[in-house]
């Protein structure tokens, strides 16, 4: 089994209304000194042993359904082999 | 951050030393000789802020450029009403409820934002509609939607809708404010252009009103609300990439805004509390054009000037130049001019609520307004030429060539269902009808009562809102529009959606008082478009002097079109009504078992550009049923009457799908059965189908007939008696002709649209 | 007794006051003081940022955004300085309704067990909730007859009750599942819409009880049966 990562970020100039209310919610639970707090999505793709081309099959993935390339960013890792 | 700064500032300076400078004046869709007048207003070359801000405020959607010239009809024939407290030009028109209270309700357009980003564009469309009311001085108190999209099964449909839909209830929603009403339209000519219009409306003591005018030299100038990054720059970035393409970057900034409506719910709690305290002088809303607009407006309708420091202005995006900063769409931010000495304690104020407000600038007695960046002059224009004095046109108009051939393939002439089975048959498939069938799935995705006083809300004729427990006073508000009637003749279908609005507001026991409109059209350099305009917005200023309500305010959407194609000419039409006590307010229904059925106005055979014709045949064309104001009138003061003598049980206008589709949601809405029996000698599908403007389908509690009968001989108004409400019948019983179970009524009716979406 | 309540409001009913918490992004505060007001009582807004409980004798979490929701609905409002009071007052028997967004609240502050989650369908419903009460016993609750139907508006995006396996058993054997649909909206777990805690004081629901006080605005008027019930269990000066 081979995982393959994407982070699907907001592009930096999109407002992160979620990020704000983490960012403002800091100093509530006593942490001072961060100035900026962005949060994006994890998703895991477990391809089969015999799937090949993993990175082009997950830009595919990543660019027609997981990101919404309007708003937002995507970046890609493949994990090493049995990751999980 | 601030002193990052080492990037040449185009300023005042550099502008008057290097007047042969070659501008991106085009690329920001200003025409030459518009640049020229650019340069005489100002004597020399503009700033790159200052030709942004230009080619803004001098667009069609700040200059109105185009519309103008017609528009003018609405101030020219606008009845004269005491109650108009506030009228066309300013965010929102207000008019009277009472000796206290005010209300405030616009509608318009995010039409392209939603067709890219269809979530956040119409997100922001709710939020921008919301802060125009709140820059009144009212509490915005609810919202409504008009939303159009291509064919119900087209692929980009089921992109579009679920996303319109997620964006327009979220925001509203999440800002807490119950939507009351609107609707869902298919039609391929919205195919690849989706119109989205939201309308709020908002209520306020009168004495709050609130003025755009940044006067009382030496006031603070406030910015109020979210910090301001690259939203929607999009046109005005190609100053970045002209002038500082070294990096590479520019290109890719996205002019989609993304709306925070938590942001907006504390922007409203702050400023209400501030209108309060009597702590504003002036307020504007920051909306599609920005602090361009915001600065503009408010400098030109004050007495002066106005000085502002934009290096104050917090920014969220690093790098950004002072164009970026002056035509940024950032959302959820005000604009505030207050006293000096009360600076303080409005910033104390604001941060309770955790907003951020800065102060940026104060009003001046210079005439100019004035923007520094870090001390050097970007930006000095006389504030007028930006906001007033933009150019005007009056573009070609040439009616189309095809309106005698459109006009003469009529829809009465189309195959008709033959026998009882298919007259039975067509009364279900029309039920199934993308435009007709239930629009459950979209309405339960927006809260409707949240602050306890919706009264009703869709499926009813318009929404209805308390406005005063103690009183009961209330609003009634209905937006309709049909722009398959405005195809095929923009003037009687722009009154059409005019009668059908007021009509509306009628059918619940409202007295209409007045109107605001949308206005999508397709491109004004198309003189066939410009002639639908200029119809349209003659119908609508006819129609309103005629019904004696004025129009208070709107929007004018042009450049819908996908090529050359554009979409159906689409007046939409908001019409607001008072309501002396809601409780009196008649409902969608049957009543209760025994009362009377009975149909007000004339049915004639009017089937093109009906529903029917659409469903069954995809056929458009003839003319359009005819509007009868002066009946609408009639009818509209005799169900304020029944209503407020609790004649009346339940009501429903007749619109598209005529009386069968009438008769469907009836039940639809009640736990009774319908046992129908048409009059003698009427052609049963005519009856049922056709679309006869000025027909209200009404229900009349035991024991009233002869004095509603009375009622309608008194003024003129025909009324038919069409049968009973039963428990025993279930379903719709049609005399001689069919049965149609409740069960097949719902299975044809519900879920459809969910169903479409592979839900 | 608890310490919460103090000696001169003792002789409560209809005089009793009940405090309705606003955070930023709070909707229904006022309707939930709407509802207050309508059952007799008097309603007292109490402030986020504020570390006062002015001497309220039972508290109300109302429905709304608190603080945007967008971590997750309620992480934040939970260190609010309000809500640290609120908590311990509940402990000594205050009672606490948390509605919609408020329940969501007193899951993530730990005052009632179990979790809200986005809707099985994934989407915003607004639909009237037809539900059962499935127990008197609580402070909020005994007004109304054991296995009464009740209907309240339902709208939230984010309503599906989910608790471990161990949880749910230890609430249904306990009688701390409160209200339970008839027509579950959003999937939840055991088709839960409201549960309590141990002592029964402190109450949290996804339906609006607050929107259903009027026949005119609402779909019923059960939801007055929400706040006499409280007004019942003052009255009584009993906490269990």
């Amino acid at each position: 089994m081979a995982r393959v990562v994407v982070d699907v970020m907001l592009k930096p100039e999109i407002l992160d209304p979620q990020g704000e209310a983490v960012l403002g919610a800091l100093p509530r639970i006593g942490v001072n000194g961060v100035s900026s707090v962005r949060i994006g999505r994890r998703v895991e793709l477990d391809f089969d042993d015999d799937a090949t081309d993993l990175e082009r099959q997950t830009r595919i993935i990543a660019d027609k359904l997981l990101a919404n390339p309007v708003i937002e960013d995507f970046h890609i890792s493949v994990a090493a082999e049995d990751a999980a | 951050m601030t002193s990052r700064f080492n990037v040449v500032v185009d300023s005042v300076g550099v502008a008057s030393a290097t007047p042969d400078e070659k501008q991106p004046y085009a690329e920001l869709g200003l025409k030459e000789d518009e640049y020229e007048r650019i340069r005489d207003v100002l004597g020399r070359r503009p700033t790159q802020s200052e030709l942004a801000m230009y080619s803004i405020m001098w667009s069609e959607h700040c200059s109105y450029k185009s519309s103008k010239v017609h528009l003018r009809q609405f101030a020219r024939k606008n009845p004269k009403t005491d109650r108009l407290l506030a009228g066309i030009g300013e965010n929102a028109g207000v008019v009277a409820v009472d000796d206290e209270i005010a209300v405030t309700f616009k509608v318009e357009s995010h039409n392209h934002p939603s067709y890219v980003e269809p979530k956040q564009g119409a997100a922001t469309g709710v939020g921008g509609i919301i802060r125009d009311i709140l820059a009144m001085g009212a509490r915005p108190v609810a919202v409504m939607d008009s939303l159009r999209f291509g064919d119900a099964d087209h692929p980009d449909t089921a992109r579009v809708l679920p996303g319109v839909v997620d964006g327009v209830g979220h925001y509203g929603n999440c800002v807490g404010l119950p939507n009351i009403g609107g609707e869902t339209v298919f039609d391929p000519s919205y195919q690849g252009n989706p119109l989205v219009n939201a309308l709020s409306v908002g209520i306020m003591p009168r004495r709050r009103l609130q003025s755009m005018q940044a006067s009382g030299v030496g006031n603070a100038v406030i910015l109020l609300g979210a910090k301001t990054g690259r939203d929607g720059i999009g046109g005005v970035s190609v100053l970045a990439s002209a002038t500082f393409d070294e990096d590479g970057d520019a290109d890719s900034r996205p002019s989609v805004q993304v709306g925070d409506p938590f942001t907006e719910k504390l922007l409203i709690e702050s400023c209400l509390e501030l209108f309060d305290a009597g702590l504003v002088v002036g307020i504007q809303d920051l909306g599609g054009a920005g602090l361009t607009c915001a600065l503009s407006e408010t400098a030109a309708a004050g007495d002066g000037g106005m000085h502002v420091d934009l290096e104050r202005v917090p920014l969220r995006a690093a790098g950004m130049e002072p164009h970026d900063i002056l035509a940024s769409e950032s959302q959820e931010r005000m604009l505030l001019i207050v006293d000096p000495a009360h600076a303080e304690t409005v910033l104390k104020r604001a941060h309770r609520w955790g907003l951020l407000a800065t102060e940026i600038g104060t009003v001046t007695d210079s005439g100019r307004l004035v923007v520094d960046y870090h001390g050097q002059t970007v930006v000095d224009v006389p504030p007028a030429s930006l906001a007033d004095e933009g150019p005007v046109y009056e573009r070609p108009i040439a009616e189309p060539n095809d309106r005698a051939l459109v006009a003469v393939d009529r829809a009465e002439t189309l195959s008709r269902p033959s026998g009882d089975d298919e007259l039975r048959q067509t009364v279900l498939d029309m039920a199934a009808s993308p435009n007709l069938c239930d629009r459950t799935w979209v309405t339960e995705q927006y809260d409707s009562s949240v602050f306890g006083n919706t009264v009703l809300a869709a499926p009813h004729d318009a929404g209805v809102l308390r406005l005063d427990e103690r009183t009961g006073v209330g609003i009634a508000i209905s937006l309709d529009g049909n722009g398959r009637y405005a195809r095929l003749d923009p003037y009687s279908g722009a009154q059409s959606a005019l009668a059908e609005a007021y009509r509306n507001v009628a059918t619940t026991g409202a007295t209409p008082i007045a109107v605001t409109d949308c206005l999508n059209f397709g491109s004004p350099e198309d003189p066939h478009v410009m002639w639908q305009f200029e119809r349209a917005v003659t119908g609508i200023a006819d129609g309103c002097e005629r019904l004696g309500i004025p129009v208070t305010g709107g929007n004018v959407s042009f450049y819908n079109q996908t090529g050359r194609e554009a979409v159906h000419p689409t007046p939409v039409i908001g019409v607001l009504g008072v309501i002396d006590d809601v409780r009196g307010r008649i409902p969608v229904g049957l009543g209760e078992a025994g009362d009377t059925i009975a149909l007000l106005g004339t049915t004639a055979e009017e089937l093109s550009g009906s529903e029917w014709a659409w469903a069954a045949h995809r056929h458009l064309g003839g003319v359009p049923p005819k509007v009868d104001l002066d009946h609408e009138m009639k009818l509209a003061e005799l169900l304020a009457r029944l209503a407020s003598t609790e004649q009346i049980a339940a009501a429903h206008d007749l619109s598209e799908g005529g009386l069968s589709q009438a008769l469907v949601e009836a039940i639809m809405r009640s736990e009774l059965g319908a046992q129908v029996l048409l009059p003698e000698g009427v052609d049963p599908f005519t009856y049922l189908f056709s679309e006869s403007t000025g027909r209200v389908l009404i229900v009349i509690p035991r024991g009233q007939e002869v004095a509603v009968r009375g009622a309608c001989e008194q003024r003129g108004v025909p009324i038919t008696p069409l049968g009973v409400t039963d428990s025993s019948t279930d379903g719709l019983h049609l005399r001689d002709h069919f049965d149609i179970t409740r069960d097949d009524l719902a299975a044809a009716w519900k879920g459809r649209i969910g169903a479409g979406l592979g839900e | 007794m608890s310490g919460v309540v103090p000696e001169e409001r003792r002789d409560r009913g209809t005089g009793a006051r009940v405090g309705v918490v606003t955070f930023p992004g709070s909707l229904d505060d006022r309707d939930a003081a709407r509802a207050v007001r309508l059952s007799g009582a008097e309603p007292v807004s109490l402030w986020h940022d504020e570390a006062a409980l002015r001497s309220v004798d039972a508290v109300i979490l109302p429905g709304g955004f608190s603080y945007g929701d967008y971590l997750r609905c309620g992480a934040i409002a939970r260190f609010s300085e309000v809500m640290g009071l609120i908590a311990d007052a509940a402990k000594s028997g205050l009672p606490v309704l948390g509605v919609c967004n408020g329940f969501q609240v007193l899951c993530e502050s730990h005052l009632l067990p179990g979790a809200l989650v986005r809707n099985a369908h994934l989407r915003y419903r607004n639909r009237p909730a037809r539900m059962r009460v499935e127990t008197a016993k609580t402070a909020w609750t005994r007004a109304y007859g054991e296995g009464a139907e009740v209907v309240f508006p339902a709208k939230h995006g984010e309503g599906r009750y989910v608790a471990d396996e161990a949880t749910l058993d230890e609430l249904e054997s306990a009688g701390r599942v409160v209200f339970r649909y008839l027509d579950n909206p959003n999937g939840a777990m055991r088709d839960i819409a409201g549960v309590c805690n141990e002592a029964g004081n402190v109450v949290g629901l996804m339906p609006h009880p607050e929107h259903a006080v009027e026949a005119l605005t609402g779909p019923s008027t059960d939801g007055l049966g929400v706040v006499a019930s409280v007004l019942a269990h003052l009255n009584e000066g009993a906490v269990r």
